[in-house]
């Protein structure tokens, strides 16, 4: 394999391997605050996705995206503040399978308002013809503009959650629920909070993605199979881990596809899985020790 | 507290068999509901209360259709339920089939073939339907053909496999054009082309696997060398590690077949990761939708066709000519979007069982089955159908059209 070869598959699968990394980040965001996998997290994505796609017929592609994205973010707040809150005292796998359900409604609710048709976004800039060349690669610029959206999202997040006042009340409240709220934190509006990140930045992936992946109403439970399989392998809670965990599939992936039968590549994240949950549950990049130390 | 708990419980266990019972009566789409604007004077049609039967009045026909309407295959099985049930009715307006009222019970799949498998269980041992139109992809297709031959159920399959007819079921039929002529008629452009070294991308479900397998056993005949045969998943979002490999062999085009979004998936990857071979697709490319998603990248893309999609361009003694502009405009009137091969299937299939049942002048399932056998002449939207004891399908190499796509419109492929 030569230089430009290698370049190609290594930019295919860190692609695919940052929409997986977002939609880890949102899982996490919601496990640090509150304990539960949310599982509708992959239809954030496409509700996004197919809102900003109705959107753009009437205002510009740069508002249509910002306000799919506000609007799925309250949409996932109250989705929390509807079926998530009142069911706080439930157990954590009840929660988990609300959420599943919550999926279902969310993917069926879409085929009604939308129909089953596929439908993308245009291409930020260029067509589905142009492509530029990085180091004898060839991709499309669609391409670098999720690369460029999921690291600005990525550092964005890390900024917020260090700096800003919110964002470590936030951390706080992960950590510890009870002492947060003896510091006055009002854990409950932090919760909503959580879940209406975790729906914004995943709206914008999903907008990000569209012109690439194409958009139909059912994408959203296989993506959140694999945005579960990143956070996992990187140690849920820990986002930096989830980036790192989800290039590294997209890359396990690629390299699947260029030695082996491309029949293999939805094998990966499911073998991958599997390894993960038998020999190290809790992930790639958090110690032992630390991991179980978490109580959920 | 007991006793209210108990009263609370009965009265929802009583709600559900209420709704559970109204449920049931309203399954069965009814397009008997419009009255015939001219029905001839002796194909008076009959009031609609069941009990009342006037010797005049034919014992309605039950067909049941299972479509993809939903899911990756969307894109076949919407039209083809659009045009059953639009077709249908237009029958039932003119008063029936041979004066026999129809009653279309349509189904779907999702293009999934276990949810087919239980759907045509239904259809045979409950409703006891004459035949089934659909399903409408390969893979369904062969998961229920052993059902229905045994059930001893005509098989109307909307669906290209060669698979489906051969080996020969005598209830099994299908009205799409087969997988082999249109896999021969790609080739016979790559000869003339000179082209010798091709990759093939399919799609690992029953289409793609037929149609990789067809591709592959007749390339020899063309000297066509297939360098390189790659399968993915049918819910695939991104082929650029795929066709890299194939650029990485040196392929001179690309073959790509299957029914999925993932057609106009391949266009765009292409040209993206520079590669730029002309792109053959198979006859599943029928639709403009599928043109429409890949944008520019679209334009170039060589495949066979039937000749619905250029119907306007066909001369006016062409005998298909009538037959496939009435389709497209009443489709396009009707639902507002362009017309596609699919639904023409559909159309096909209760053209057939039409023509049968008129045939043998009776609606025994037998008697309708030995006589589409002997249907000659069928005009139909895929081609001019003839059948035979040895022939469930009726067409040849001859209903495709060699279609390329011009400027986002699809347009007859000239050397």
């Amino acid at each position: 394999m030569n230089v430009p070869l290698i370049v190609q598959y290594g930019l295919s699968g860190i692609t695919v391997g940052s929409i997986y990394a977002i939609v880890a980040v949102g899982f996490n965001i919601i496990y640090g605050t509150t304990g539960i996998i949310n599982f509708a997290q992959g239809e954030f994505l496409i509700v996004g996705a197919m809102m900003a796609i109705s959107l753009y017929g009437v205002v510009p592609l740069w508002l249509a995206i910002a306000l799919a994205v506000i609007v799925t973010a309250i949409l996932g707040g109250l989705l929390e503040m509807v079926f998530i809150r009142p069911a706080r005292d439930a157990s954590v796998l009840r929660l988990i399978v609300i959420t599943i359900g919550l999926s279902i409604l969310i993917r069926e609710a879409m085929l009604h308002i939308w129909d089953e048709q596929v439908r993308s976004l245009p291409y930020f800039t260029g067509t589905s013809i142009s492509t530029i060349t990085i180091l004898g690669a060839h991709i499309s610029p669609q391409v670098l503009w999720v690369l460029g959206v999921s690291a600005v999202t990525v550092a964005g997040l890390t900024v917020f959650f260090r700096f800003t006042l919110l964002g470590r009340a936030m951390r706080a409240c992960a950590d510890d629920r009870m002492a947060a709220c003896l510091c006055g934190i009002n854990d409950r509006w932090m919760v909503t909070l959580s879940f209406m990140l975790s729906a914004g930045i995943g709206a914008l992936a999903g907008c990000v993605i569209s012109p690439v992946t194409q958009t139909q109403y059912d994408m959203g439970a296989p993506l959140a199979i694999k945005g579960f399989t990143v956070a996992i392998l990187g140690g849920l809670g820990n986002s930096t881990a989830a980036v790192v965990a989800g290039l590294l599939l997209g890359l396990l992936e690629a390299f699947v596809v260029s030695q082996f039968a491309a029949a293999y590549k939805e094998a990966v994240a499911i073998v991958v899985l599997l390894l993960v949950l038998v020999f190290r549950p809790t992930g790639l990049f958090v110690r032992r020790e630390i991991g179980e130390l978490r109580t959920a | 507290m007991r006793t209210r708990y108990v009263k609370i419980l009965g009265i929802c266990v009583i709600g559900l068999a209420l709704i559970g019972s109204g449920c049931k009566k309203s399954t069965p789409t009814p397009p008997t509901k419009t009255p015939p604007a001219k029905a001839p004077a002796e194909k008076a049609p009959a009031p609609k209360p069941a009990a009342e039967k006037p010797q005049a009045q034919a014992a309605p026909i039950k067909i049941g259709a299972i479509f993809a309407i939903t899911g990756p295959a969307a894109f076949l099985g919407a039209p083809e339920q659009k045009t059953a049930e639009m077709f249908v009715e237009q029958i039932n307006q003119q008063g029936g089939m041979s004066g026999h009222k129809v009653t279309l019970l349509v189904k779907d799949s999702a293009g999934k073939a276990e949810t087919a498998i239980s759907l045509a269980k239904q259809l045979i041992d409950e409703e006891k339907v004459l035949a089934i139109i659909g399903p409408s992809t390969s893979g369904e297709s062969m998961a229920i053909k052993n059902i229905c031959q045994e059930g001893k159920t005509i098989l109307l399959s909307c669906a290209a496999a060669e698979t489906i007819v051969d080996p020969l079921a005598s209830y099994v039929f299908k009205t799409p054009q087969k997988d082999s002529d249109a896999a021969r008629r790609i080739f016979e452009v790559l000869k003339e082309k000179g082209i010798t070294k091709v990759g093939v991308t399919s799609s690992s479900d029953g289409f793609g696997n037929a149609g990789a397998a067809q591709l592959a056993k007749l390339a020899p005949e063309y000297g066509v060398t297939i360098a390189i045969a790659e399968t993915y998943a049918t819910t695939e979002t991104d082929l650029t590690g795929v066709l890299t490999k194939l650029k990485a062999q040196g392929v001179q085009a690309v073959i790509n077949w299957t029914i999925t979004p993932a057609q106009s998936l391949v266009a765009k990857n292409m040209k993206q990761i520079d590669l730029n071979v002309p792109l053959f697709q198979s006859h599943g490319f029928g639709n403009i939708k599928y043109v429409q998603a890949g944008g520019e990248a679209a334009n170039g893309t060589i495949f066979p066709c039937g000749h619905l999609l250029v119907a306007e361009t066909l001369p006016s003694n062409d005998p298909q000519k009538q037959v496939l502009m009435k389709y497209k405009q009443d489709y396009e009137t009707r639902f507002k979007e362009d017309a596609s091969t699919f639904g023409g299937h559909a159309y096909d299939a209760i053209l057939i069982l039409g023509e049968a049942v008129k045939k043998a002048g009776s609606v025994e399932t037998d008697k309708v089955r030995a006589a589409i056998e002997t249907l000659q002449g069928v005009v139909g939207t895929g081609g001019v159908f003839r059948f035979s004891e040895k022939d469930h399908n009726g067409l040849g190499k001859d209903a495709f059209e060699m279609l390329t796509v011009v400027d986002g419109k699809f347009a007859v492929y000239t050397k």
